[in-house]
């Protein structure tokens, strides 16, 4: 049985990478396993300056999944290349994918351009679609344009493949796939969040301070399968499928539908070795399926 | 940090609303009073984070107050049942601090993880003075535990139904207890008021609603003097280090 995949031309030893914003910079994890099981590993969403993101609470339970509105807490992009990954790096040998945000253009281009000369930044993830910050994130990846815009702008300075990230939360999810192809994007990640919100029934109040928050976790499976799928038959780059995944199935299936790998989020926060038992139970469900190499299924759906 | 499963071994009402469970199964990775559990409770997605009330070499005894749908399912779970757990997170109370005589103040479902916290003062030969502090008489719970590790205890009920009448500050008032330390775990606003009345150093327990209890989404963080802090990691926070908005 053959779990390897490709990812931008880069190998990946397995599809399995841990979803941006629930793995941090790995650290959290390195006690409950070698993280060197890892296909790559996502870390948190990097901006410019340091943040602390949105007032708590900022976390919100849903049936089948949560809300969160972190709201891209981190460190700056300083902190991250000169401590976080060279942390990382002592605890995890294999390329990682250097989530990027930004408030404007230029720090979109400013922080991706920093990432990218880390050796071991594997590949930039563009991070259009968070939805819990204004003025930034999620504004430049619902808009056709304004998201082939700063993919251009990043790959102008990117010295690393640049995976953009997608939002759910657009009427035409395959529009937006194909201007961040054009634009010169190397792959796609889809999907980010979806907005919701819930309310605190005793105050009568929203129960997030911020109002609204991304929905995640097992309800937003088959969203992410379709957007996938439609992405899949119009484009021709590599997808990373994320959303509500936490089996060796759910890998499959995103697959056949598209995804060259796949992410793990909100799976993680609820059992931290969620991950690491995904890519243990690929070969026996691959056989249960008759599937001697994982890269034979990738869009075979389509 | 261990996840397994673990066996209820008792589960009795003790208030109310307020609830005691006893698993048992590995507790190696406790290292501290104060640490918590994150349990999973079947069809609820997110795990709900209970403060240990006490261990020993094979048992943990958990109390919760149902505050939602999530504990209240917690409720209907019967001995003999298996249930996965997130042992041994947050990073606990600090015993070894120099103290002699320190204060223990909880309010409501704050005071469960100050039982072992008792227990290891006087194991570390401090002499601690316990106040426990509730809105009314029929919501005291663990009275009799305090009371049986032989230590000074009072109760405040705030509408003077039994013991002191008001709030933690006027127990200490009407008994004049010396002290040089405190230890605290409650409501949000006697946290505020302890950190701003008592001119003593102190250690304070925080809650918030967290996505994963062990530092991975970043949910549950908040500012100190030294930094972001995440209550799951860093729930009890030495009082020279916090900040209140």
């Amino acid at each position: 049985m053959n779990i390897k995949t490709e990812l931008c031309g880069l190998p990946l030893d397995n599809p399995i990478i841990p979803a941006s914003g629930t793995f941090g910079f790995g650290q959290e994890y390195k006690d409950f396993y070698d993280l060197n099981i890892l296909g790559s590993i996502s870390i948190k969403g990097t901006t410019r300056e340091a943040r602390f993101g949105n007032p708590t609470p900022r976390i919100a339970e849903c049936k089948a999944g949560m809300l969160n509105a972190v709201g891209l807490q981190n460190p700056g992009v300083k902190a991250v290349v000169d401590i976080e990954l060279p942390e990382l790096k002592k605890i995890y040998l294999k390329p990682i994918v250097a989530n990027v945000c930004g408030f404007s253009l230029d720090e979109y281009v400013e922080v991706a351009q920093l990432m990218s000369e880390v050796e071991n930044v594997g590949w930039i993830e563009l991070n259009v679609s968070c939805p819990n910050v204004k003025h930034g994130g999620m504004s430049f990846g619902t808009d056709a344009c304004c998201a082939a815009e700063v993919t251009s702008a990043v790959k102008a300075v990117s010295k690393k493949p640049v995976i953009v990230k997608l939002s759910p939360n657009v009427t035409d999810i395959t529009e937006i796939a194909l201007a961040c192809q054009e634009a010169g994007a190397d792959g796609l990640c889809l999907i980010n969040t979806l907005l919701g919100m819930r309310l605190d029934l005793k105050n009568r109040k929203p129960l997030l301070a911020n109002v609204t928050g991304g929905f995640s976790g097992d309800a937003v499976f088959p969203i992410a399968l379709r957007m996938i799928y439609q992405t899949a038959k119009v484009c021709k780059i590599p997808i990373i499928g994320c959303g509500g995944v936490s089996t060796a199935r759910d890998v499959i299936e995103m697959m056949m539908a598209g995804a060259s790998a796949v992410q793990v989020g909100s799976a993680n926060l609820i059992n931290p070795f969620a991950s690491k038992e995904i890519i243990e139970a690929m070969p026996k469900e691959m056989k249960k399926l008759g599937i001697q190499n994982l890269t034979d299924i990738i869009g075979v759906a389509l | 940090m261990t996840k397994g499963l673990y066996l209820i071994i008792r589960h009795e009402r003790l208030t109310d609303n307020v609830y005691r469970l006893v698993v048992e199964g590995d507790t190696s990775s406790i290292l501290r009073s104060g640490q918590f559990v994150n349990i999973e409770i079947e069809r609820f997605y997110l795990r709900r984070p209970i403060s240990i009330s006490d261990y020993d070499g094979n048992t943990i005894s958990l109390i919760y107050k149902v505050v939602g749908e999530g504990t209240e399912a917690l409720t209907h779970y019967k001995e003999g049942r298996e249930i996965d757990l997130l042992v041994g997170l947050g990073n606990g109370f600090d015993t070894d601090t120099v103290c002699h005589k320190p204060l223990v103040i909880g309010g409501g479902v704050g005071i469960p993880p100050l039982l072992k916290l008792t227990k290891e003062l006087i194991t570390k030969d401090k002499q601690p003075t316990v106040i426990i502090c509730f809105n009314t008489k029929d919501e005291i719970f663990l009275y009799n535990e305090f009371k049986s590790l032989g230590v000074d205890v009072l109760v405040t009920t705030v509408d003077g139904s039994y013991g002191v009448k008001g709030f933690y500050s006027d127990a200490i008032k009407e008994s004049g207890i010396k002290y040089d330390y405190y230890y605290t775990c409650g409501p949000l606003a006697m946290l505020k008021d302890i950190h701003s009345t008592l001119s003593v150093q102190g250690q304070i327990s925080f809650e918030e609603r967290m996505g994963c209890g062990f530092g991975g989404c970043m949910g549950c963080s908040h500012k100190t003097k030294s930094g972001y802090k995440r209550v799951c990691t860093d729930t009890i926070i030495n009082s020279d280090e916090v900040l209140f908005d």
